[in-house]
């Protein structure tokens, strides 16, 4: 539990992915079956306690404690199982070498409702603060330390010298603590063979376009499709099982019942989820982050936000896998088996023609639906591979909007960045042409070289108007500031800011040095694109 | 007499109408009892400082030496008559020649702690428990969430991230008078016998712990001999937890920031503050040991101040001691 604890603590405040492989690879090497295959099921979810619910935890602490010096220190911590963890009244030097996780794991995974807060205060008595938040996190199911499945399984990867690929494609079929995994990746036994049904199958992707690549492609050689802006998954139906799989491997089947329900098929169909009727209206981005990690969906949600596939490409048909085919090939078996599926769950991308790469270079820039970020183009004769192999699939994004803001706040970075105020907070201008303020509308920390980032650095210091803990507010009005052209891929509405609005992937494009403040873009100017 | 008529708030500070002086107040007066050299307590411009010997040296190397007209040396355990009053100085634990200061009048003794702590400190004094009928207790830490651990396993965790990051610099922020020279102190005591790199504003500090003898090992300054910042890499590096923010620490490979500090205990201070490594080393009590001291002075009321009051009167009332807050300005939170 103690290595557990500390792997927890260093992975909340390291910001860096490499450093997080790092530190993951190091506790798998260095920490023995089972634990190290628990803390993995631990670290991307998967991992259930039914007898302990995270209620019990205050009335746990109120038995135990004063309510009020209870309530100062919440106030001051702002996390109920941190706080917790630090106030529980057995202190600070845990017991010996600390509880194995395992055992912990055990006990939390057996107990009755009625024993928990028994169970639980007994490990919590044992424990360091340090061990009794990594106790507490498991309880209330949310770690929240910035580790996707797919960072984790790329530590695995990394620890056994494998392919990526090859872990997604066995992940379903593994299960805590993953012994037989781990024994593969050290090389002391042979690749386990995977039991599950409905497998997810790793996802082929594609590379950017680049105005060096398209005069040297044949244009004859390819096909191109519209790149719609929803979210890829694999649909997977096998042997009776039918899973929904997002692009990372992750199972999303729960959070799509009404689509599930249609899934009657056998076979593995790759394709873009979008909400609203592949016959009528797509909808926007926004509409299907309504659907998105949900863990229950309301029949009224269902209702509004119908969700459907447009399906990309199939990788198997029935018992056959299609996957070494020609995607011209895959495209024949892929309209044939749509034609039978219900209509108003999938649908088929359609091709967008073209002769030249100059004509699609102007229908990617003007595309006919909101909802399409660019085109795909994929060579007619590629076969489906894994990865992001160079040279078969491109995708060619429509350029990205741009609006020209006003650097209102930054903060320092972290790692590398310490030192320099890099993350910045921009605003436009908004009220009342006579007396207008600026609104903040977003914050970009990436998009401009080092020697950009030391004259920003330079001019938050020369202009700190204010400072709160690392941020700084910089000075910024009509006739001083600095300027910043932000290029950023659409605009979903907010409720959450001021500004009403929020950008989807925002980064510095430009600095306009020689922009006045007073010609930045106006609030109207984003909330006319969010009509769109 | 009344506890009120031995020490009270004033705007300069906590002053005693029978002795004519203030303890460790913000503003030049006339007489000045000073309980440790940190900025807040001790500060310059006194006319007649009295104050531990160690701490009059500090004063001295951080204001110059005419940081008071006068300074009168006060011996450990060694009563002294000031007007009506007597005064006697007694080692806090905080941070090299810290202070209690006892102050007895007809027969009532109240107890101005300063800033102490409890734990083992190998760089300095050990606090020493004095009964009194009035004590006046710091509660910087003084919420129940403060519980250091054992600083021995915050300097293991540093060493263990050092091992494995050896292409990293660990950049150690830590307080200039005390918390430097004891997270050295203890990581010599660790058996870290590498040289440790200290940031400029150390230096006289650590020169004067080596005389007061407390061996911190070789220390070298933080500055590019050959402008490569591998020259750093593997190293640890000591600096104020300014000096970490400020474009100084770009000399740095890669850095891992740490801090020395009892607010790293909560997360999210952590976060905020950018530091990747908190390493939870205080010079200050936790809650549990504030909680102690008061059980074990005796005193019949206890005074609170700078810092979390609010919860440790709640502490008292509960153990239907008297208690209440004592408002003094200027002290600040360590290292914010």
């Amino acid at each position: 539990m103690r290595a557990f604890a500390e792997l927890l603590d260093r992975l909340l405040l390291t910001p860096s992915r490499n450093r997080k492989l790092q530190l993951l690879v190091d506790y798998f090497r260095a920490t023995p079956d089972p634990d190290r295959g628990l803390a993995l099921a631990a670290l991307i979810g998967d991992l259930d306690f039914p007898g302990v619910k995270p209620a019990i935890l205050r009335a746990m602490i109120s038995e135990r404690m004063d309510p009020v010096l209870f309530g100062l220190s919440y106030n001051f911590v702002g996390d109920l199982a941190e706080t917790i963890s630090l106030v529980w009244p057995t202190g600070n030097s845990g017991a010996g070498d600390g509880l194995p996780l395992a055992g912990v794991v055990d006990q939390l995974s057996r107990v009755s409702r009625s024993d928990a807060p028994k169970v639980v205060a007994a490990l919590l008595d044992q424990s360091t603060a340090s061990e009794r938040f990594a106790i507490l996190k498991l309880v209330t199911g949310s770690l929240r330390i910035g580790v996707s499945a797919r960072l984790a399984k790329q530590a695995l990867a990394d620890l056994g010298q494998a392919d990526i690929n090859e872990i997604e494609e066995l992940w379903h079929g593994l299960h805590a603590p993953y012994a037989d995994l781990f024994a593969w990746l050290e090389g002391v036994a042979d690749k386990p063979v995977p039991q599950a049904q409905a497998l997810f199958r790793p996802v082929m992707l594609s590379n950017p376009m680049t105005e060096t690549d398209y005069p040297k492609l044949d244009p004859a050689d390819y096909c191109a499709e519209w790149k719609w802006d929803g979210i890829r998954v694999q649909v997977v139906a096998m042997n009776g099982a039918q899973r929904l799989y997002s692009r990372t491997g992750d199972d999303i089947s729960g959070s799509f019942p009404d689509l599930m329900q249609a899934v009657n098929f056998e076979g593995v169909i790759d394709g873009e989820l979008l909400v609203g009727d592949p016959q009528g209206r797509t909808a926007t981005f926004s509409d299907l982050q309504q659907r998105l990690n949900r863990k229950s969906v309301s029949a009224k949600v269902q209702a509004q936000f119908p969700v459907f596939v447009r399906c990309y490409d199939i990788l198997q048909a029935g018992e056959d896998d299609l996957r070494t085919l020609s995607f011209i090939e895959r495209r024949k078996h892929l309209e044939a088996f749509v034609a039978d599926l219900d209509p108003t769950r999938f649908d088929v991308s359609r091709f967008v023609p073209f002769s030249s790469w100059e004509e699609l270079d102007e229908k990617r820039k003007r595309p006919p639906h909101p909802i399409i970020e660019g085109v795909m183009a994929k060579r007619w004769d590629s076969t489906y591979v894994p990865g992001r192999p160079k040279g078969p699939w491109f995708k060619w994004k429509r350029d990205p909007y741009t609006v020209d803001a006003v650097l209102m706040y930054a903060q320092r970075g972290s790692g590398r960045r310490a030192s320099f105020y890099s993350d910045y907070t921009f605003g436009v201008w908004s009220g009342p042409e006579d007396a207008p303020e600026l609104v903040p509308v977003g914050k970009a920390y990436f998009g401009f070289t080092d020697a950009e980032l030391k004259q920003i650095d330079k001019f938050v210091r020369d202009n700190t108007i204010d400072r709160f803990g690392p941020v700084r507010s910089v000075r910024a009005n009509r006739e001083t500031g600095l300027v910043f052209e932000v290029a950023f891929e659409g605009l979903n509405r907010s409720t959450r800011h001021k500004s009403g609005v929020a950008m989807r992937f925002p980064r510095i494009s430009r600095l306009r040095w020689d922009k006045p403040t007073a010609e930045a873009d106006r609030i109207e100017v984003l909330q006319s694109m969010l009509e769109g | 007499m009344r506890g009120q008529d031995l020490l009270h708030p004033r705007p300069e500070g906590l002053y005693c109408p029978p002795g004519d002086f203030f303890i460790d107040p913000v503003r030049p007066v006339a007489r000045a009892l000073v309980t440790h050299g940190h900025g807040d307590h001790a500060r310059p411009g006194n006319t007649a400082v009295m104050a531990t010997q160690q701490t009059l040296d500090i004063m001295a190397i951080r204001y110059g030496a005419d940081f008071a007209q006068t300074s009168q040396v006060a011996e450990w355990g060694v009563p002294v008559k000031i007007g009506d009053c007597t005064v006697t100085f007694h080692p806090a634990g905080h941070v090299l020649g810290s202070a209690q200061i006892a102050v007895e009048c007809d027969g009532l003794r109240i107890v101005a702690s300063g800033d102490y702590k409890r734990r083992p400190d190998p760089s300095c004094q050990a606090f020493e428990l004095v009964p009194c009928d009035i004590f006046i207790t710091e509660a910087t830490f003084g919420l129940p969430a403060f519980r250091h651990p054992d600083s021995k396993a915050e300097i293991a965790k540093l060493l263990r991230s050092v091992a494995q990051f050896p292409d990293r610099t660990h950049m150690v922020g830590a307080y200039a008078l005390g918390k430097a020279q004891r997270v050295i102190k203890e990581l010599r005591d660790a058996g870290y016998d590498e040289p440790i790199y200290i940031h400029g504003a150390l230096q006289k500090l650590c020169d004067y712990y080596e005389t007061q003898g407390i061996a911190l090992g070789e220390l070298k300054p933080a500055t590019l001999e050959k402008g490569s910042k591998q020259d750093f890499a593997g190293a640890i590096v000591v600096g104020t937890p300014s000096s970490f923010a400020d474009r100084w620490a770009r000399r740095f490979a890669d850095p891992v920031a740490a801090f020395a500090s009892g607010w790293m205990q909560v997360r999210q201070r952590a976060r905020q503050r950018g530091v990747e490594l908190p390493l939870i080393i205080s010079d200050h009590c936790d809650w549990d040991e504030l909680c102690e001291t008061i059980d074990e002075v005796g005193a019949e009321e206890i005074w609170v101040t700078h810092g979390r009051e609010e919860a440790l009167v709640r502490y008292c009332e509960l153990k239907q001691l008297r208690a209440q807050p004592l408002h003094l300005v200027g002290y600040e939170d360590e290292a914010e």
